[in-house]
């Protein structure tokens, strides 16, 4: 009897693992979690964009840390073709009461980022310049653009990689938001 | 897809056209089930990738073709790679037959052999195209990254080497029949599995094209069903395939189990290894990598009592073999592994001793193999025209089994010395500049711009020369393709059959210099050498007599009315 | 959103092809032993980007700043495991090609030899249930010799 059931485990086996993959086949495999969440902002003190009509000091910690709003820290590029696509949404976001929204221009040429944010507006609070790159390994982004969420005490609640859609912002990202203001 | 079933198509008919000496019921069980899976990709190219579609507008140039596939390498790749998985399916088909009949015979496994061979051999050679193609092509001198697709292409490979050994013990003993069955199911389950890991975006790779969760889950079908429903079947019916012929644990059947037990552990690892981050991911236990490191630590252990029993195993007698005899008669392969692993301690340091015990093995496998050959054709105990006389009566699928396992010797050294004592140099370079590589001298020339049919390409000059003499000049290339908007990379390689020089030039500019990469290989020729000379091994197997069913007996005459002859 | 993944790995497989170089000149550190510990660690983080290769490997910016880093952090006086605890800090396990030692990867490490055991195991019984069964009746010389002529065999010199 024993012998008999053995001989059912190679079945079995495939059962198990299709049905993993009937399940994988709904996730995408480079989509990584952040190693941020649920731990404060890293340290960063970044330089402003020489130019630049919102910020005159740069962007560091200090700024996600205080005041009793929802932050978003939004990983941005003019270079970058998903950042001009998701703009609207990040100018949306940032009229919103209640939120702010900073940008750290990720790996770009000042007079590009400025020209870029001339054009399509500007509705960062404050932005930050990371020329060399070396923030964006801070936050651990893996490509722009990005977007965190960051509650009143600094800790960081979400990050999505890619651009935002309108279906992510209403799904996942309005529901985060009213939750952390309350 | 379309050559998938082309293959399978193909298959099948030679099934019908060779199998004429297959009992009648086995040839149709077994054509049904190829016909079986046949419909069923048909379907899957019908409802999810047409390959007739239209594309609209056409484009006035054509679409070009995928610069990468402008290369001989990768362009045979794919077929021979795909003649493996679908080859498989003939082994498959016949485990379903055999399991729908209840019966698995010794005739059963020697028609089998011949089938599972040439699958073998293709994917085989597939592989190390692919290998090969990465070496020389990528850029930097890897030729294995234990992808998931490279593991998907593996692990059939695997269960296949399995499955031809298995095979011989229901052959020759009547033994191990149910588990060959569930190779053989195994196997092309593999190879099913292999297509869905490509096609579906479950896992990540560089390889991975077209993917598309909706063609995911119909490839998900067909191998739920095809697989699911054939390891059903074996649930049912292999407890009553009962074993024939006994053995000894030490015996050339037990040497066989444990070459079945190793490879199906190894197979098992790559497996775990490959689909590891995606079942953690599924059950949401966060994300995972499994690279390298993971697959050098478990899986190249494990050759290590596969290539020592490789010696040992072939040497052993049927049913009860006499191992301290056959050890002593091998303490002359024992000893050249010794000192070749001694001799290469000393030539390369006492800080490559893994290296030193790998290239040992390699020495150990190439030298037993010789004197199991020695053994047979009583070499220097005999005169030599009785030797030469044995040795002509050998039969060719012991000279098959010969030269392939001389092959993953030569493998094995390739893959060691490769690895262990590869010399780089990465350097900034202007024209004129001289800088030395494992005792070549190179002198870069700089850089010029030439056209190809449908290229551009930035040349790199490099003249080699050693004590004195010029021994080849490396144009490395940079190419740009306008039309399909791709830029390639073309390594100039020189090989001495002995090593490899490699050359690779990158960005720069003649004041500040140009960016190249020079490499000095030791053996990596003798990986892809070896893997012909294992697929050589596989035809010469192959063209045995014995298994070419259907070639009628032309010279004997046959006593009394014919009968239904299974072999020869 | 897709689509944002399928354009990256579309560029990371022709970066791959093209890539004539991962490491740069400019990127090797003076200091051998520093240079060769700053490999060793490379091949064990991920490219992030094209992910499927280590970031010695990968063509890729993200790789490349990575590199830097590694070799800022060496020459900084961090040791391999501080390296790599510094990278998994900021990307989580993900990053590291060879999979942490955790109850969640306990399977992974020990399956194979888990496997290997069980498989030893089936091995025994199986030879264990031969000696119980009865040997099978042998052959005559007559009787071998009709069934070679029979089916055509040569006589075989020892076995095969």
């Amino acid at each position: 009897m024993v012998r008999r059931l053995a001989y059912l485990l190679p079945f079995l086996l495939l059962v198990i693992v299709a049905g993993y993959f009937l399940f994988g086949l709904e996730r995408d495999p480079g989509e990584l979690p952040s190693a941020l969440l649920g731990k404060p902002v890293p340290a960063f003190d970044l330089p402003a964009l020489t130019g630049a009509t919102a910020s005159e000091d740069g962007m560091n910690t200090d700024d996600l840390t205080s005041g009793r709003d929802v932050k978003l820290v939004n990983f941005f590029a003019s270079w970058c073709v998903p950042c001009r696509a998701e703009h609207p949404l990040i100018t949306r976001l940032a009229g919103m009461d209640g939120v702010r929204m900073f940008g750290i221009n990720y790996k770009d040429a000042p007079e590009d980022a400025t020209g870029w944010l001339q054009r399509l507006g500007d509705p960062y609070e404050r932005i930050g310049a990371d020329r060399t790159g070396r923030a964006g390994i801070e936050w651990g982004i893996y490509g722009v653009p990005e977007t965190f969420v960051v509650d009143a005490d600094g800790i960081v609640r979400m990050r999505h990689a890619g651009p935002l859609t309108p279906e992510i912002v209403e799904r996942e990202l309005l529901p985060l938001i009213e939750e952390l203001q309350r | 897809m379309l050559l998938w079933i082309l293959i399978l198509a193909t298959f099948g008919a030679l099934v019908a056209f060779f199998g004429a000496n297959l009992p009648a019921s086995l040839r149709a069980r077994v054509l049904a089930v190829q016909g079986l899976i046949g419909f069923g990709f048909i379907l899957f190219i019908l409802f999810t990738s047409n390959p007739f579609d239209r594309v609209w507008p056409p484009p006035p140039d054509g679409q070009g073709l995928n610069p990468l596939l402008q290369d001989p390498g990768l362009a045979f790749h794919p077929p021979f790679l795909y003649f493996g998985y679908v080859g498989f399916s003939v082994a498959f088909a016949f485990a379903v037959a055999a399991l729908i009949e209840g019966r698995v015979d010794p005739a059963w496994a020697r028609w089998v052999r011949p089938w599972t061979l040439a699958a073998w051999c293709s994917l085989t050679l597939g592989i190390a195209l692919g290998s090969w193609w990465a070496y020389y092509e990528l850029g930097w001198g890897g030729f294995w990254f234990w992808d998931p697709v490279e593991n998907a292409s593996f692990l059939p490979w695997l269960s296949g080497t399995a499955l031809l050994h298995s095979a011989i013990v229901v052959e020759k003993r009547d033994a191990l029949k149910s588990w060959t069955v569930l190779l053989a199911v195994l196997t092309f389950s593999l190879s099913l599995m292999g297509t869905f890991l490509v096609r579906s975006g479950v896992l990540t790779s560089v390889h991975a094209f077209a993917t598309d969760p909706a063609r995911g889950v119909f490839i998900l079908a067909l191998l739920v069903i095809a697989s699911g429903g054939s390891l059903l079947l074996y649930a049912v019916r292999a407890p009553s395939m009962q074993g024939g012929g006994l053995f000894a644990p030490i015996s050339r059947e037990g040497s066989l189990v444990l070459n079945n037990l190793l490879l199906a552990t190894a197979t098992a690892t790559v497996f775990l290894g490959t689909l590891y981050p995606l079942f953690l991911d599924v059950l949401d236990a966060g994300k995972v990598s499994v690279g390298p490191p993971f697959f050098n630590m478990t899986f190249v252990p494990l050759m290590v009592p596969v290539i020592v029993a490789m010696g040992i195993g072939p040497m052993l007698a049927w049913k009860r073999g006499d191992l301290p005899g056959v050890l002593s008669r091998l303490w002359l392969a024992l000893a050249l592994a010794a000192a070749i692993g001694i001799g290469t301690l000393i030539a390369m340091g006492v800080q490559s001793v893994l290296a030193a015990l790998a290239m040992a093995l390699a020495g150990w496998l190439m030298a037993s193999v010789l004197v199991e050959w020695a053994e047979r054709v009583k070499l220097f105990r005999a005169p030599l025209q009785e030797s030469w006389r044995r040795a002509r009566h050998i039969p060719r699928s012991s000279y098959g089994m010969s030269v392939a396992h001389a092959g993953l010797a030569v493998i094995v050294a390739g893959i060691t010395a490769s690895s262990a004592w590869q010399t780089e140099v990465i350097r900034q370079m202007r024209a004129g500049d001289t800088v030395e590589v494992a005792g070549y001298s190179m002198q870069f020339e700089g850089v010029r711009e030439q056209r190809g049919p449908n290229y551009i390409s930035r040349q790199g000059e490099f003249l080699v020369t050693r004590n004195g003499s010029v021994v080849t000049t490396l144009t490395p290339e940079r190419r740009a393709y306008p039309i399909e908007g791709d830029t390639t990379t073309e390594a100039a390689i020189h090989t001495t059959w002995l090593a490899d020089l490699y050359a690779v030039i990158g960005d720069g500019n003649a004041e500040a210099g140009w960016s190249v990469r020079l490499y000095h290989n030791p053996l990596v020729p003798w990986i892809w050498v070896g893997a012909v000379i294992m697929v050589l091994g596989g035809l010469v197997s192959l063209s045995d007599r014995r298994h070419r069913v259907g070639v009628p007996e032309r010279r004997r005459a046959r006593p009394g009315p014919a009968m239904p002859a299974p072999a020869e | 959103m897709k689509r944002f993944w399928a354009a990256i790995l579309v560029a990371c497989s022709l970066l791959a092809s093209q890539s004539s170089l991962a490491i740069r000149p400019d990127e090797v550190l003076a200091d051998p032993v520093l240079e060769e510990r700053a490999r060793e660690i490379g091949k064990q983080l991920r490219c992030l980007v094209c992910q499927n290769q280590s970031i010695d490997d990968s063509d890729a910016d993200l790789a490349r700043d990575l590199r830097i880093l590694v070799r800022e952090r060496l020459q900084q006086g961090d040791t391999d495991d501080e390296v790599l605890a510094y990278m998994k800090a900021r990307y989580g396990d993900f990053v590291l090609l060879k999979p942490p030692m955790g109850p969640v990867t306990y399977l992974l490490w020990f399956g194979p030899a888990l496997l290997g055991v069980a498989g030893i195991v089936a091995v025994v019984f199986f030879f264990r249930r031969n000696r119980e069964r009865p040997d099978e009746p042998t052959l005559t010389d007559a009787e071998r010799r009709r069934i070679a002529e029979v089916i055509g065999d040569r006589p075989e010199a020892g076995g095969t």
